[in-house]
């Protein structure tokens, strides 16, 4: 009831955002978002919702006047290497405030750039304690890995009565390793399991042996927080092996690109995730008709309408960006980032505000869900709170 | 607490347990081996091209990889609109072309050049192919389509793989040893050696020169083409930089055989595919790519013409 009502005073808002014919002023929002390399999809699923956002509603009121919202879209490749040159870029077109990026890494290898410009950056999906700790211009709207990673731990103990864990990260990939770190935390200190790690480097198709190590060791679950891409391959490479232990993974498997890979196959795939679908009826179906007109925007999700989690949560982050320039009154990045520590906004991902030690959002539970490898769609599995 | 058992029963009693630990032992390496032979022919049928061209032209053909990448990405999108019955002839044909196309394109014209601008050139193309497949797919990965029979689960004693695996070495074989026979036994075969020998002098004797090369790509082309197949078969997700880290692998393999020696190339191949796998087996994944590319260090320092190398002294 209540998110209806915020839906329908959100669709007012935008109605009355879309009134005024002409605006002549401009402010500028860069997005930081890969558009290619190994979180490629994820990324691009992520700026969709800001680009929905922003076609919902384009103008924003800042200090009485009326400004358009142009989006400035960069492509930090997915690499830390590009990433601050994708990054400088945004800075020197203006911007206001940047929203990204989709992976850690690149966010971290970019934050450098933002704080010498002094231009703010919201955080969408960013989960590495590292890109807002110690600094007062990253911030983010989403939960964090030490979080995430003891309620995967939780969930694999509670489930699956699991005492020990095989978990495989991705060599140099801040995210990845942060993320199996934590999960190995909670899992070996807190529920006193036993723990398998490996990694594997860039730009590696074979997982087969990586597999087989699991299930020679008897691991109970794998826990693989790892992108898109090389998620494709773990379970095409399980499947092939007849793998039945269950595969856990954070947010960033949350995407189609994992549902179609386990569509006909048969595993048991478990994600946590920051939305599901379904949670927003309105937004769902809005966001699936503007996706579903546009062939660019299909192809950018995926092949079809899923709406993944990274896009509603890339549809808040823009909100929360309107009301920080909203709060700042005036398009100054210093001011806006002044604002930011106190914007509360009421998305369709749940309420966003700010804690005042380092700008990350107060969030306290994580949606489960499983890959229903016959539909091809996400089940419901529950909600896991903070303990 | 262990219980013994009885004197009596301890001799029938060990060798049980000896050949319950045997079969143990056998269950849980043969996958890693399974994957080693597999993924060594497919960087096998890579290493040809490598080694035929270097042969030939004393050129590292560095937009190989990528050659191989393009042939995965025809197969993708072929797949979208065409039956397997003519998807995979076409892939075999398409990607003949491309090879044959880059050499006429943007290495013919630097034929009489110096050899490092011939060099240059292929890592440019190496760098066009990347960013032309990286144009059309989006940067987003493709999905292997999945070839019937050889895309099936299939078990081996105690280990689970996909048919491809089986597949693929003895193809490679095959396709290795009638290789071998065009180049021993037919008049292009002939031509080839004589071009590898003294490129001058054949070209003095009347050795058709351009059409010899065109063939080497040609064939080199064929089986990277073949590769790709058997390659994203197993691991089938196709982005632009697949080709880069198998390219390089192979191209390991061509030295560690001794560029320009086939044999050499394949079985070098096979090795490194081989030891790959086992160094994941042992628990040191994080040093298995490492691995690759110190033996190519070690084998430069100690034995720079490989194991079948011929001794030449202007390596490149």
């Amino acid at each position: 009831m209540k998110k209806s009502a915020a839906a329908a005073v959100c669709a007012v808002l935008a109605l009355a955002c879309v009134m005024p014919v002409s605006a002549a002023e401009t402010v500028k929002i860069g997005v930081y978002e890969p558009a290619s390399g190994d979180n490629g999809a994820g990324g691009k699923q992520e700026t969709l919702g800001i680009q929905y956002a922003n076609s919902v509603c384009p103008t924003v009121e800042i200090g009485g006047t009326e400004y358009d919202v142009e989006l400035a879209i960069v492509d930090n490749e997915s690499s830390n290497e590009k990433g601050p040159t994708a990054a400088s870029q945004l800075v020197s077109e203006g911007v206001s405030v940047v929203l990204g990026s989709y992976g850690s890494g690149v966010s971290i290898a970019a934050s450098d750039i933002f704080e010498q410009a002094g231009v703010p950056a919201i955080g969408v999906t960013c989960t590495n304690p590292q890109v807002t700790e110690g600094n007062t211009h990253y911030f983010r709207i989403c939960f964090l890995d030490p979080f995430q990673g003891t309620v995967l731990a939780n969930f694999a103990a509670d489930n699956f009565e699991a005492k020990k864990a095989y978990v495989l990260t991705k060599l140099g990939d801040d995210y990845s390793v942060g993320l199996g770190h934590y999960f190995q935390e909670a899992f070996e200190n807190e529920l006193g399991g036993e723990v398998v790690a490996e990694t594997f480097p860039e730009g590696n198709a074979d997982f087969t042996s990586y597999l087989t190590t699991a299930v020679n060791e008897g691991a109970d679950v794998i826990f693989a927080p790892t992108s898109t891409e090389a998620a494709q391959l773990i379970i095409d490479a399980a499947a092939a092996q007849g793998i039945d232990i269950p595969i856990l993974a954070g947010d960033t498997w949350d995407s189609n690109v994992i549902l179609n890979a386990a569509k006909g196959k048969d595993l048991a795939i478990y994600v946590t995730t920051f939305y599901q679908e379904g949670g927003n009826e309105e937004f769902d179906t809005n966001i699936k008709e503007w996706i579903s007109g546009d062939s660019t925007n299909l192809a950018n999700n995926g092949g079809d309408d899923t709406v993944a989690a990274v896009t509603a949560m890339g549809y808040d982050a823009y909100f929360v960006a309107l009301e920080a320039l909203k709060a700042a009154g005036s398009t100054d990045p210093a001011a806006v980032n002044e604002a930011i520590w106190d914007v509360t906004y009421s998305g369709v991902t749940g309420d966003i505000s700010f804690d005042s030690e380092n700008g990350d959002a107060a969030r306290d539970s994580a949606y489960v869900k499983t890959a229903n490898t016959e539909t091809g769609a996400w089940d419901f599995v529950g909600v896991q709170q903070k303990k | 607490m262990v219980l013994q058992p009885p004197n009596f029963l301890s001799a029938q009693a060990r060798t049980f347990d000896e050949r319950k630990v045997s079969m143990d032992f056998i269950s849980k390496n043969l996958p890693y081996l399974l994957a080693g032979i597999s993924v060594g022919g497919q960087y096998a049928l890579i290493a040809i091209g490598y080694t035929m061209v270097y042969g030939i032209l004393r050129l590292i053909n560095f937009a190989h990889g990528d050659i191989f990448m393009v042939a995965a990405l025809v197969m993708v999108y072929a797949s979208a609109s065409f039956p397997l019955y003519v998807t995979i002839p076409l892939v075999l044909v398409s990607t003949v072309l491309i090879g044959f196309v880059v050499e006429r394109v943007a290495y013919k014209p630097l034929r009489d050049a110096p050899r490092m601008s011939i060099m240059i050139s292929a890592i440019g193309v190496s760098y066009l192919l990347q960013n032309l497949a990286l144009y059309v797919t989006g940067g987003l990965a493709q999905i292997y389509p999945a070839i019937p029979l050889i895309s099936n689960s299939v078990s081996i004693g105690p280990a689970t793989t996909k048919v491809v695996t089986i597949v693929t070495p003895v193809l490679t074989v095959l396709l290795v040893i009638l290789l071998m026979w065009l180049i021993n036994h037919t008049k292009i075969g002939m031509a080839m050696r004589a071009v590898a020998n003294d490129f001058e002098t054949s070209r003095l004797m009347g050795v058709k020169i351009n059409s010899v090369i065109s063939m080497t790509f040609i064939i080199g082309s064929f089986l990277a083409a073949v590769g790709s197949m058997l390659y994203f078969t197993n691991y089938a997700s196709v982005v632009p930089t697949s080709g880069a880290m198998p390219g390089l692998k192979a191209f390991v393999a061509a030295v560690f055989g001794g560029i320009g020696s086939i044999p050499g190339a394949v079985i070098g191949a096979f090795i490194i595919g081989i030891c790959e796998n086992i160094i994941k087996g042992l628990g040191w994944t994080t040093f298995s790519d490492a691995f690759t590319f110190a033996l190519l260090i070690v084998i430069l320092i100690v034995k720079p013409t490989g194991l079948f190398g011929e001794r030449a002294t202007d390596k490149v």
